[in-house]
């Protein structure tokens, strides 16, 4: 539909520029192009165009639209302004303060225990006595590309309580077995192992090719000066890669804050919702009870925290420079 | 720099190595072995660590179960149209932003910028009103267009792109080239590489997307396969024969294209990330 205006506007400057005028615009260069109306000055916004446009439509219009829905509720077949009714709720539902709680120990516990064993491997990878490198690359990264429900799924098999994998092998050391889904500290744990499962070797990746950035001269010299490894890792090695520890922080808060597929498949946010995230919480509002407005103040008190955690992290890092 | 290392050390961190890609990798394994054998072979104790030959009976199962064909299929289709779809509009956006100055750029980039932060679920609830408006619940173009405009295929884009020297283009703009013409002769050839990391990129977000194809789709024949996948696990009656067969054929197909591709698998991950 585009493309004829476009045309027709093409053709309005050409008529323009036939008749005389003292100052040539840049349309009267080249009268024989039929594409006069890609001058150096449109041209960008003629590339832009299309992602903007969609952008607009699908991303700013909703989370606008979505911010106001927050403020109504469903009346009969459309909606009423209630003010800040949906947020007071918010404040006051006891399992919106469970889901929040998970979240967040997830985020305390998990993202501190993946960073750590992805920065670990990172260095071992690193180091000159490893051989196979990409082989060792492409295993570790290797969960990385499985769907989330995919990976899901398959802990769900190797943990379950009767018959999995995992109870089996625990019965060969003469453990008893564990109820990884249906009890609610266990769940907790399978949900997080299943997390770490799949976002270490992602994180390693990062890390290895921030390892890869820092001078090798950097060692050297503290190997003249005697420092053993340890120390290096720890005096050379964290502080070099502080950058990339950001990140990989930021990165991971944001996802744990968005956590879905996991529980959903997992345990569907049980048992007695043990593993009830924001998310799934705001899926059940809007897409089970179709409570459109209150899964709206959900969402936003998610914007919120994230806008507050993303600002906060960057200022800690900022400060230090 | 050769220094004398204790063969213990090294054992050591290779035992370390070795160990954490057998726990990368041995769920894959497994799911081979459950999806070629019979459900009750999963669950068996001792277990059954061996393939079997009842894969062609799972997917036979999993075909009348849930159309994993026409599945698939769907799946396909969706992807292959987004990445299309998104690798050309995300790029020339990307292009815009690192090759020219114009009026907002900065301001338009920035709301990009924010954009990666927001969490794609705030425009769940909207988008679904905006489609049943349009009647488009339950269609294919519903699920491809919102995220056609990926903001972080855009930024990845324009750290690439500015690694293109201006000589070039102006080099062929004194030539004659229209716009559009060095885009599609000259920036696209160059970046191939970098395009190909992004539309990998692209690709496994719509392949193993979930929660919005989840949300707009709501019969069977239009399910992709991580939604089919979900569906069937809710059944009353699981049988996990099927369902394992279910995962491989999601996961077989990237990991294929992974293992031939997996420098620019990651590369389209890192994306400049690493960069100061």
């Amino acid at each position: 539909m585009s493309q004829p205006n476009a045309e027709q506007m093409a053709n309005a400057n050409h008529e323009k520029n036939k008749q005389p005028s003292k100052k040539p615009g840049p349309f009267s260069q080249k009268p024989k192009s039929r594409k006069k109306w890609i001058t150096p000055k449109t041209v960008p916004y003629l590339f832009i165009l299309p992602a903007v446009t969609f952008f607009l439509i699908f991303t700013v219009y909703p989370v606008i639209s979505s911010l106001l829905l927050s403020f109504q509720t469903r009346a009969g077949s459309g909606y009423e302004f209630v003010g800040l009714d949906n947020y007071i709720r918010l404040f006051r539902d006891t399992l919106f303060y469970k889901a929040l709680g998970n979240t967040f120990l997830i985020l305390l516990i998990q993202v501190p225990i993946q960073l750590f064993l992805a920065v670990v491997i990172a260095v071992a990878l690193n180091s000159q006595l490893v051989k196979m490198k990409s082989f060792f690359r492409v295993a570790f990264f290797m969960p990385a590309i499985t769907a989330l429900v995919a990976s899901s799924i398959i802990f769900m098999i190797i943990l379950d309580e009767n018959y999995g994998l995992a109870n089996y092998v625990l019965s060969l050391f003469g453990i008893e077995a564990i109820a990884w889904l249906s009890d609610p500290f266990w769940a907790k744990v399978a949900l997080m192992a299943a997390i770490t499962w799949r976002w270490t070797g992602y994180n390693m990746v990062i890390f290895l090719a921030g390892l890869q950035n820092i001078p090798g001269s950097l060692y050297e010299a503290a190997e003249m000066d005697g420092a053993g490894k340890v120390r290096q890792f720890f005096y050379i090695t964290v502080p070099q890669l502080k950058p990339i520890f950001l990140f990989t922080f930021v990165l991971s808060t944001i996802g744990t804050l968005q956590l879905f597929d996991e529980p959903y498949i997992l345990t569907q946010g049980g048992p007695n919702n043990a593993t009830l995230t924001i998310t799934l919480y705001l899926y059940q509002n809007g897409f089970r009870y179709f409570d459109f407005g209150y899964a709206s103040a959900i969402a936003y008190v998610l914007v919120l925290i994230i806008g507050v955690l993303s600002w906060a992290q960057m200022k800690w890092a900022g400060e230090d420079k | 720099m050769n220094q004398q290392v204790s063969p213990l050390k090294k054992t050591l961190l290779y035992a370390f190595l070795f160990i954490g890609v057998i726990i990368s990798v041995f769920p894959f394994y497994w799911m081979f072995v459950g999806a070629t054998n019979p459900s009750g072979e999963i669950f068996k104790v001792p277990p059954n660590f061996l393939p079997g030959d009842y894969g062609w009976e799972n997917f036979k199962n999993l075909n009348e179960n849930v159309g994993i064909i026409r599945v698939m299929g769907n799946s396909l289709f969706i992807t292959l149209t987004f990445t299309a779809i998104s690798a050309i509009i995300c790029t020339a956006a990307g292009y815009a932003f690192a090759k020219f100055k114009f009026k907002g750029r900065n301001a338009i980039f920035f709301m990009l910028l924010v954009a990666i932060m927001i969490p794609y679920h705030v425009t769940l609830i909207p988008l679904f009103e905006i489609f049943g408006n349009v009647g488009w619940l339950n269609t294919f173009q519903a699920v491809i267009l919102p995220q056609v405009a990926y903001p972080f295929a855009i930024f990845l884009m324009r750290q690439n792109m500015q690694s293109i020297p201006d000589s070039l283009l102006e080099a062929a703009r004194v030539d004659g080239a229209g716009e559009f013409h060095i885009f599609f002769r000259i920036v696209l050839p160059v970046m191939r590489p970098a395009l190909a990391a992004v539309a990998i990129f692209l690709f496994m977000f719509q392949w193993n997307n979930f929660i919005w194809p989840l949300v707009v789709l709501q019969s069977q024949e239009m399910y992709t396969l991580p939604v089919a996948l979900s569906s069937l696990v809710g059944m009353s009656r699981i049988d996990y024969g099927q369902v394992m067969m279910g995962t491989t054929l999601s996961t077989l197909p990237i990991m294929i294209f992974f293992l031939l591709l997996q420098k620019q698998f990651i590369s389209g991950i890192l994306g400049g990330s690493v960069k100061e």
